[in-house]
């Protein structure tokens, strides 16, 4: 048993652009600095304790797993279950604590594309969950089956969306065609939104038996949800207009990403003055250079090796390090 | 039972261990940029880099054996820039017959490729160093003394104060199912219930996990107030950045910024 970090939708570092990594900073640190004002009125002095312990507990309620079949197995992301429990404003922040924790302990998802994994999973995923849940709980008329089916659907959807957000991201940063990226995020989060779903409609079925009071049923929303559910409705909206667009003519796409690489092909020229390395014998000057990067590369890997294997002869003389090392 | 695997940090002595954590911070964060902005196929800047952290692995007691087998974990995202080497249009260097579609890679496409894989290496590699030679108190420090905002530093420290407690709390809800329906060793024997009854237990464990957590909080929040606590996060003075300090953090900062220089000039 042990906690299995990486989830498709962790985007790692060097996948992102470096100026798309900045834009979703920004806009996420925008977004965040509205939440944190927003926390601080609603919940008081008690949202610290309230928010830390939820935290931790969506990072071990990931743990949590069902067996599917052939060794595979669903498990819990959290964000609307945190939406519903804590409302909109909190679970905002409740995710990008855990996102961001996951990045600098477990290096699931990168630094710099830390903005942009807080972006997709903190904010689209909450704000989407928000939307679809109480829009179906509207629906019901205050009939129970409106919390059950919202909360399932909106897990489902908070999934799919933020999915289709990661996939814009890599298209436009030009690591992944669009026509490939939206298709195939979208498919494997289909699926893997089903178990979200099912597992987030256990849980509120347990908690409605158990603890009715939590689900903060007869509740007025807090002050600014509805500017939430507004945001929730065009994301989704604008999502699910743009990703099949999007992969259906990546030329749009392209052109955004392309421009950045124009900006880097106008500056080329400069100094190619130095001749490029290239290897004998072959006449393809990209896979030359390939070929001498790979070769520096398990040059220096040598050169470690060596200072590596020399460094431990030293240690084992003078026992430097603790015992605490295994 | 005690989680302590989940915590990445390797107790040595090392001159890595002892930098100031805002040093190694600023340095991880500024050394992810540099091979983000370093232009694609500049692999000279790639090797330095690579010969820069390897460095700092060994100087650090980690070893590289460790750091490069947790780098392992981010591999399985390469499989996402996977169709660049067939869509960027080049030099063509092979074709691929999968089925019905011939597919073309182009040399400029699977530079970019092994580019964003180099990148992400390097990358995750420094976050690993970052990750497993600076205590978890030290980072925080690190993160408040650069001016993330302290509500959001005190989450991150209570989150990672009880998240210990709370796998701990998942993992005797895993052993308690496993004692009394879910799965079995033994070969042929299949986990009980159908696949939605499985996924609905689940789901009422994770209901279960998170009650024991409010409840929990409710706790935590009275036992604060006990003491004290007024909403507001103290936290003790970030001490001052001596000289030494300031050179570690310029030479690393200039080393960086060199080679990114070059690499713009020699490759953007």
């Amino acid at each position: 048993m042990s906690y299995s970090p990486v989830q498709p939708m962790h985007i790692p570092d060097g996948f992102l652009s470096t100026l798309v990594s900045v834009v979703f900073w920004t806009l996420s640190i925008l977004a965040l600095a509205v939440a944190l004002k927003r926390v601080g009125r609603d919940l008081g002095e008690r949202q610290m304790p309230l928010m830390g312990v939820l935290s931790a507990a969506i990072f071990a309620g990931q743990m949590l797993n069902f067996t599917v079949a052939g060794g595979t197995s669903g498990h819990l992301m959290g964000t609307t279950l945190a939406t519903i429990l804590v409302g909109p404003w909190a679970a905002m922040i409740v995710m990008t604590t855990v996102v961001s924790i996951q990045a600098l302990i477990f290096q699931d998802g990168g630094l710099l594309a830390l903005g942009a994994n807080i972006f997709n999973m903190g904010l689209i995923g909450v704000t989407v969950s928000y939307f679809v849940y109480t829009s179906i709980r509207k629906l019901a008329r205050g009939r129970s089956w409106g919390i059950f089916a919202g909360g399932a659907l909106a897990a489902w959807s908070s999934i799919v969306v933020a999915s289709l957000a990661a996939a814009l991201q890599l298209a436009l940063s030009g690591t992944s065609p669009a026509n490939l990226a939206i298709p195939a995020m979208a498919g494997i989060h289909m699926l893997i939104g089903i178990g979200e779903g099912l597992i987030t409609f256990g849980a509120l079925v347990f908690l409605y038996s158990a603890r009715r009071d939590l689900l903060n049923i007869n509740e007025s929303a807090p002050k600014g949800s509805k500017a939430i559910w507004v945001g929730g409705l065009v994301l989704a909206v604008v999502l699910a207009i743009l990703s099949p667009l999007a992969s259906t003519h990546p030329d749009g796409l392209e052109w955004v990403a392309g421009r950045n690489g124009f900006l880097e092909a106008a500056r080329a020229p400069f100094f190619n003055t130095i001749p490029d390395y290239v290897f004998p014998g072959i006449s393809n000057q990209a896979l030359a250079s390939i070929l001498a990067g790979i070769l520096g590369t398990l040059l220096v890997f040598g050169v470690a090796l060596a200072v590596a294997v020399l460094r431990r002869g030293q240690k084992d003389h003078k026992h430097p390090y603790t015992d605490s090392q295994e | 039972m005690h989680i302590h695997f989940l915590d990445p940090y390797q107790p040595l002595k090392s001159p890595v261990h002892s930098l100031d954590a805002r040093i190694k911070f600023i340095l991880t964060v500024a050394f992810i940029l540099t091979a983000s902005l370093a232009p694609s196929a500049a692999w000279p800047v790639y090797i330095l880099l690579l010969a820069a952290i390897l460095a700092v692995e060994i100087l650090s007691g980690l070893g590289m054996i460790y750091v490069l087998k947790r780098a392992l974990l981010a591999l399985p995202f390469v499989l996402a820039a996977l169709p660049v080497i067939f869509t960027i249009k080049g030099q063509a260097l092979f074709n691929l017959a999968i089925g019905p579609w011939l597919l073309t890679a182009s040399s400029e496409g699977l530079a970019r490729f092994v580019s964003v894989a180099f990148k992400s290496w390097l990358s995750v590699q420094a976050a690993i160093v970052l990750a497993a030679s600076t205590r978890f108190p030290e980072l925080l420090q690190a993160m408040r003394a650069v001016g993330i905002p302290r509500l959001l530093v005190g989450m991150f420290g209570l989150t990672w104060r009880y998240l210990f407690v709370l796998v701990d709390e998942a993992l005797r809800l895993l052993r308690a199912r496993t004692a009394r329906s879910g799965q079995s060793r033994q070969a042929g024997n299949k986990p009980g219930g159908s696949l939605a009854w499985r996924a609905h237990m689940a789901g009422g464990m994770a209901g279960n996990l998170f009650l024991r957590a409010f409840e929990r909080s409710d706790r935590i929040y009275v036992a604060m107030l006990s003491r004290g606590y007024d909403g507001e996060v103290r936290t003790l003075p970030i001490p001052a950045f001596s000289g030494s300090n300031w050179l570690t953090l310029g030479t690393g900062l200039f080393f960086l910024a060199i080679l990114l220089i070059f690499g713009s000039l020699l490759w953007g």
